[in-house]
């Protein structure tokens, strides 16, 4: 590469990474040293920590974004696998894509048209005998609703992945005498998993501070870190306490990054 | 690949193309000629009939942006860049944005309808002597319910709100000060305390609230109750009178032991540059005729005495929105609190969310 093409190359991403990355971070770990009175203080992380209100809702966004990552997985897998072996699966991919052309707060309303008293979904419990339910405001409709969204960014890595998985390998396993589920435990999901992981990525951590849902779904009763950055932003605008949870949310993200990382695929190349 | 460039290339084409034509007519209709104002209001606060008529009266035109809630717009003001004449902030944010030094007095000589406000919504702590604000809609916090569900006339306390019969089926507006403030009120405190073991009790009181709490929801709130989504709903006069509307099976009711009175007021940022278009303005509002006209439009109470005696009778009398003199004299304003003592009911708040 020549001195020139290096420069062309790397100034207009260096000012993407500069100012929409780092300067952003970098901004809101400062804040998160600064109370109220705008003095420099580390008793926003005191605070954080010693508060059993902020830890409790830390592991209630734990909880809650490993239960959307779970469903999320579980339903995205079985079906990029059988999306992957139809005969339009660009058109299919494309469906399963389209959702999220869709604005998240116009989709957030019409699942509260479907499960409210007289929506849809009651009615048809009623037709069938089961008497109307109180669907919103749970935490079982929150979980749904916040899976239902996050289902495409899952799909959408394991089926790259099973994409770029060479056929041959699994004729290789089936000529070898494996099962149609020997093929799939030891071949195929082994060499699928980084796109899993990927997917893991892209859900979990979304998840980990969802605030609209929590209030337009679950009614407030699921409470999640992203309620209380809003809370300290737009009303009692601490924006130290805000930025403070929104560092541990970035370094639940980096803790979240190593684990999925796949630190052997430099040696396996 | 080609066709999509091409189809977002001729999307961008057309967004551009029809901002720019929307910028060249706004210029011509006014904004060249220096004759405007620029109006920072509530989104949907205004009647747009009432708008026409100014600018075609006086020949100003009037640039309208919104914002969605007190604070974010104190973050605005504060940063500066903006060239807002005239705002519309609650009375809490009257003090802070006073504290703060980003108003510009009113000059009451200046002022032609001053004597058409009632006195009552006049001179109130959070601006003695209306030195920087005139009130523009006033309202409470009360209670709505569905008579489908409630025996009409049997819930009028904050008290009652706690009884087992109506588990689950309760909705909050999601606001610390308020739904605190309820609860303060219940006990017969002050909204206004600052005493941490009185809010303590307080929260410790909301929380045995929590079984007949369905939801602690926003805006919402309004399509929920219209919808019959649930039988009772804490929220404000404004926001009552618009499911009301929608829905004849609401009542709203005003506890007569006291509830939060809240003010809307009309206030000149100091970067205000057009004086002449802003008295203009405020004096044309100040108008009887007006005032009630803007008033019936958008469904609050009007703390112009001249104008609430032009509307009709069922909305004069009618004491959902217009209390009577007692309950009137129990309702109190909200004070700006310390920022940590903001804090402290926001905690409080939080902590009821996640227990409820």
């Amino acid at each position: 590469m020549t001195k020139r093409n290096f420069w062309g190359y790397f100034v207009p991403y260096g000012l993407w990474l500069g100012l929409f990355v780092i300067a952003p971070v970098a901004l809101i770990v400062y804040q998160s040293f600064f109370n109220l009175d705008h003095q420099f203080t580390f008793a926003n992380y005191a605070d954080y920590f010693q508060s059993g209100v902020y830890l409790k809702m830390t592991l209630n966004s734990v909880w809650y974004a490993f239960l959307i990552t779970l469903f999320t997985g579980l339903i995205s897998y079985p079906t990029a696998y059988v999306l992957h072996q139809l005969k339009h699966r660009q058109l299919w991919l494309l469906l399963v894509i389209l959702p999220t052309w869709i604005n998240i707060l116009l989709k957030a309303y019409a699942f509260i048209g479907l499960f409210s008293q007289d929506g849809l979904a009651n009615t048809f419990l009623r037709f069938i005998g089961v008497g109307p339910h109180q669907l919103l405001f749970t935490n079982a409709s929150f979980i749904f609703v916040a899976t239902y969204i996050q289902i495409p960014f899952m799909i959408l890595p394991i089926y790259n992945a099973l994409d770029d998985l060479n056929p041959a390998l699994v004729n290789a396993s089936r000529d070898l005498g494996a099962t149609h589920w020997q093929t799939f435990r030891h071949v195929i999901f082994p060499l699928t998993l980084p796109g899993v992981k990927a997917g893991i990525q892209a859900v979990f951590i979304p998840s980990l501070s969802l605030f609209m849902l929590t209030r337009l779904i679950g009614g407030n009763k699921v409470i999640t870190l992203g309620t209380a950055i809003e809370e300290h932003f737009l009303t009692t605008m601490n924006w130290g306490m805000g930025s403070t949870i929104g560092v541990v949310l970035i370094v639940a993200m980096i803790i979240v990054m190593q684990l999925t990382t796949d630190h052997t695929k430099g040696a396996a190349k | 690949m080609k066709r999509l460039i091409s189809l977002v290339a001729l999307l961008l084409l057309v967004c551009g193309g029809l901002a720019y034509a929307s910028t060249q007519l706004q210029k011509s209709s006014g904004a060249a000629s220096g004759k405007v104002l620029n109006l920072y209001n509530w989104g949907d606060y205004l009647d747009p009939a009432l708008l026409k008529k100014f600018q075609t009266e006086t020949g100003y035109h009037v640039n309208v942006e919104t914002f969605d809630s007190n604070e974010a717009m104190y973050t605005k003001l504060k940063q500066g860049g903006t060239h807002y004449d005239l705002a519309v902030p609650s009375e809490y944010m009257v003090s802070k944005l006073k504290a703060a030094h980003l108003l510009q007095p009113l000059d009451h000589s200046r002022l032609t309808g001053m004597q058409n406000y009632d006195s009552r919504f006049l001179n109130q702590s959070f601006d003695r002597g209306n030195r920087y604000s005139l009130p523009y809609f006033w309202g409470t916090l009360g209670i709505v319910y569905n008579d489908r569900f409630v025996k009409p006339g049997t819930l009028t306390h904050w008290s009652q709100l706690w009884s087992p019969k109506y588990r689950d089926q309760l909705m909050l507006i999601d606001s610390a000060r308020d739904i605190l403030g309820m609860a303060l009120v219940e006990q017969g405190h002050s909204m206004n305390t600052t005493n941490p073991q009185t809010l303590l009790a307080a929260t410790k009181r909301l929380d045995q609230l929590s079984p007949n709490v369905k939801a602690v929801v926003a805006d919402e709130i309004k399509m929920y109750m219209s919808q019959d989504e649930a039988a009772v709903a804490v929220d404000w006069s404004g926001e009552a009178a618009e499911m009301l509307a929608q829905n004849k099976h609401l009542h709203y009711v005003v506890p007569s032991e006291g509830s939060n009175l809240w003010f809307d007021n009309l206030v000149i940022p100091k970067t205000a540059q057009h004086y002449q278009a802003i008295y203009a303005f405020l004096n044309f509002m100040s108008r009887p005729q007006n005032a009630a006209q803007n008033a019936e439009y958008i469904g609050y109470a009007t703390p112009n005495a001249k104008a609430k005696a032009l509307l009709p009778a069922r909305v004069r009398n009618d004491r959902q929105f217009y209390p009577d003199d007692k309950t009137l004299r129990h309702l109190q304003v909200y004070r700006n609190l310390a920022p940590r003592v903001v804090q402290t009911y926001n905690d409080r708040y939080l902590e009821f969310k996640m227990h409820h």
